[in-house]
């Protein structure tokens, strides 16, 4: 355990991946405040990062994905207090899958995929980078997707709306540089969790949440701008993202 | 008809493989859904709560009806640092178990050999160790159970409450309702290392004459027998270990070694491969007897290393075989049912000998008593393996012994009666929308 203990921030606490990442910080003794919607899974997951060892793991309740930009700021003051004034690693890891075949047709449904997965959580990271900036320390990791590297037929909307963060957190991360604090964008494939439901799943595509949070959890301390998680699809993706239009067309991925 | 929080799917499996059934699963992610997914069924609809799918037969499948996966509930909600008393929800696996006890300087106070077993799978077949002449079973260790039935009531059961509830629960094979947390008691080490031995044995004679030795001064002892050697002799290696008293407290990680990436071939389990595999064990074993000290993680889950090891047995799947007989029939039971796998040339891989203590299990279904256990393999050869472990049933039946479910996929629902005798007490506590493939078999057939 380190002789400080980190401060953490996370946004969309009760997600799978964002649970077991926080479980890394628990068992190294940090001090965690877990945002989420839901009352009653926060005090759950709070519960059980306190059993394995956490400092401090308090919640805080915020509908991350419907907010304004007045709220946003005012919220990550507040959250940087609770947090003793500085925050070491924020992670962001809310986000709905959505589904692309409703948002085609249903514009209303394919603005609320927008304001949660892009909309929202951009401005939770420019109110956030400002902080870290002020800090001159601190990293902040967005969950992305490999969906967000190229657009295609059956994910198009979710994948843009990553993508958007991917260009976003990139961005951040070259300003954040400049006074030695980070920003990291991580891409998962698909993840066996509640969000996945109802998908077939297994085979080696699949990853399980323990798997990411440890890449999540790594990246937070060194690494790059981008982490593929696990790293396979660093190499999928490039095949992927080079595939001339005339042949990637003829797929029905 | 299932709610359609139900997914259909044939991707789950019991271990042995060897049926493919039609299911309909949830994997919730809170304790408040899993309630809630078995509350949710008409008339019809029947559910059965399943882990981490170690279970070899049909004691965790429920063909067309529910399932429902626990393994997404994994988390602590309590633990005191002075008395091991640890409160976790029931998908939590015994691997994340010792993961977070053994830094802290506790063991699990029983364990299977897999660590990939869920806290509600070791009590709902009340799972035994190799301490099991020390420690008794598992359920010996629980001290509170949360059960969630069908009619939306909760119930938090406590050993000698409950009108027989938390006896019917522990080894209920899930039948009970939907177990949604526990406490139980791990038990304290100095360190995370063992002190094992091996002893090679050349016939159960010498089997039996070094556990009675072993008793009383090693908490875990388990063998192996070549199946083919000598003639069904029972030669083999007899391993007992104790925890270190001192030294580091450190959890190793999951970390699968190698995985099997397919169903093996037919060849691989032809009998001159297991011969001479068994043999070969035998010669390694033999090279490695005496002390030393390893990890705990070999000497408990040798097999946690093979991810996948049962697609060892290709895509016929293979059938478990464990029994306990009292001890006096012990030795001449154990010889027979040797002389008659040998006899039919039908070997496995690893075959276990292991002598069960006095300790009463806790369970109306509970499988371990006091006697003699012996759990092989077989590679599923359709017909002629179904034949050889019909004549094991009968020596097991006529030495007064039982079968244990958790492996079990073809036993009589008549041996089953005569093994368990507090079938009649059981029954009442089941909830009447839980079902399992083996329930309804045992019931049905003679």
């Amino acid at each position: 355990m380190s002789q400080t203990s980190k401060t953490v921030l996370i946004l969309g606490a009760s997600s799978a991946v964002a649970e077991a990442t926080a479980r890394l910080y628990a068992a190294e003794g940090a001090r965690l405040l877990l945002v989420g919607r839901k009352a009653e899974q926060l005090e759950v997951i709070a519960a059980d990062l306190k059993v394995r060892g956490a400092a401090v793991a308090d919640i805080a309740l915020c509908d991350l994905g419907n907010v304004t930009p007045a709220s946003v700021a005012e919220n990550v003051a507040v959250w940087t207090e609770r947090l003793g004034g500085v925050i070491d690693d924020i992670l962001i890891a809310y986000g709905v899958l959505g589904e692309q075949s409703r948002a085609e047709t249903d514009l209303a449904d394919a603005a609320a995929v927008m304001q949660v997965n892009f909309t929202s959580a951009a401005l939770w990271c420019l109110a956030v980078a400002g902080q870290l900036e002020q800090q001159r320390a601190g990293t902040l990791v967005v969950l992305g997707s490999v969906a967000g590297d190229r657009g295609r037929q059956s994910n198009y909307l979710y994948g843009a709306t990553k993508a958007g963060l991917d260009k976003l957190v990139q961005g951040i991360a070259h300003r954040l540089s400049k006074v030695g604090a980070r920003a990291v964008i991580v891409k998962p494939g698909p993840i066996d969790t509640p969000m996945t439901a109802g998908m077939k799943k297994g085979g080696p595509m699949w990853s399980t949440p323990q798997a990411v949070a440890a890449i999540v959890r790594r990246a937070a301390d060194r690494g790059g701008v981008t982490v593929y998680a696990p790293k396979r699809w660093k190499f999928i993706m490039l095949i992927i993202r080079f595939l001339p239009d005339a042949i990637f067309h003829r797929s029905s991925l | 008809m299932l709610p359609p929080s139900f997914h259909e799917t044939q991707a789950l499996r019991s271990w042995g493989r060897v049926t493919q059934p039609r299911q309909f699963v949830q994997k919730p992610a809170w304790l408040n859904q899993a309630a809630a997914a078995v509350t949710a069924l008409d008339h019809d609809g029947s559910v059965l709560p399943v882990g981490l799918g170690r279970s070899y037969g049909d004691t965790a499948l429920n063909p067309d009806g529910g399932v429902v996966v626990t393994s997404a509930l994994d988390r602590l909600i309590d633990f005191d640092a002075a008395t091991g008393v640890i409160h976790a929800e029931a998908g939590i696996s015994l691997g994340s178990l010792l993961a977070f006890l053994i830094p802290r300087g506790f063991f699990l106070p029983v364990t299977p050999g897999s660590q990939f077993v869920t806290l509600g799978g070791a009590i709902a077949n009340d799972v035994h160790g190799k301490n099991h002449h020390e420690a008794g079973t598992f359920g010996c260790w629980v001290e509170e159970i949360t059960l969630a039935r069908s009619d939306g009531t909760i119930q938090q059961l406590q050993p000698g409450r409950n009108d027989g509830f938390f006896a019917a629960t522990i080894g209920g094979l899930g039948l009970t309702g939907m177990i949604l947390s526990a406490r139980f008691k791990a038990i304290p080490i100095r360190s995370s290392l063992v002190e094992t031995e091996t002893i090679p044995f050349a016939n159960l004679a010498e089997f039996f004459a070094i556990a009675q030795e072993s008793e009383t001064s090693w908490p875990y002892t388990v063998s192996w027998i070549d199946c083919f050697g000598s003639r069904g002799a029972g030669r083999g290696l007899f391993s007992r270990a104790r925890h270190v008293l001192s030294g580091e407290l450190r959890a190793e990680a999951d970390a699968t070694r190698v995985s099997i990436p397919f169903e093996a071939p037919g060849i691989l389990l032809s009998k001159p491969v297991l011969q001479a595999f068994n043999a070969l064990y035998y010669t390694a074993g033999k090279r490695h007897r005496g002390t030393r000290k390893t990890s705990y993680k070999p000497f408990f889950y040798p097999l946690d290393a093979i991810g996948q090891w049962n697609l060892l047995y290709g895509r016929q799947g293979l059938y478990q075989y464990q029994s306990v007989v009292p001890p006096a029939a012990g030795p001449e039971a154990t010889a027979e049912m040797l002389r008659q796998i040998a006899a039919a040339g039908q070997g496995s891989f690893l075959a276990v000998l292991k002598t069960f203590g006095p300790r009463p299990s806790p369970g109306m279904l509970s499988f371990p008593q006091e006697g003699t256990t012996l759990a092989l393999d077989f590679p599923n050869r359709g017909e002629s393996t179904l034949a050889l472990l019909a004549r094991l049933d009968d020596i097991v039946r006529a030495a007064g012994g039982r079968l244990y479910p958790a492996k079990d996929g073809r036993m009589s629902g008549d041996l089953f009666r005569a093994g368990y005798p507090r079938l009649a007490e059981f029954e009442p506590h089941v909830d009447p929308k839980f079902s399992s493939a083996f329930w309804r078999r045992v019931k049905t057939a003679g």
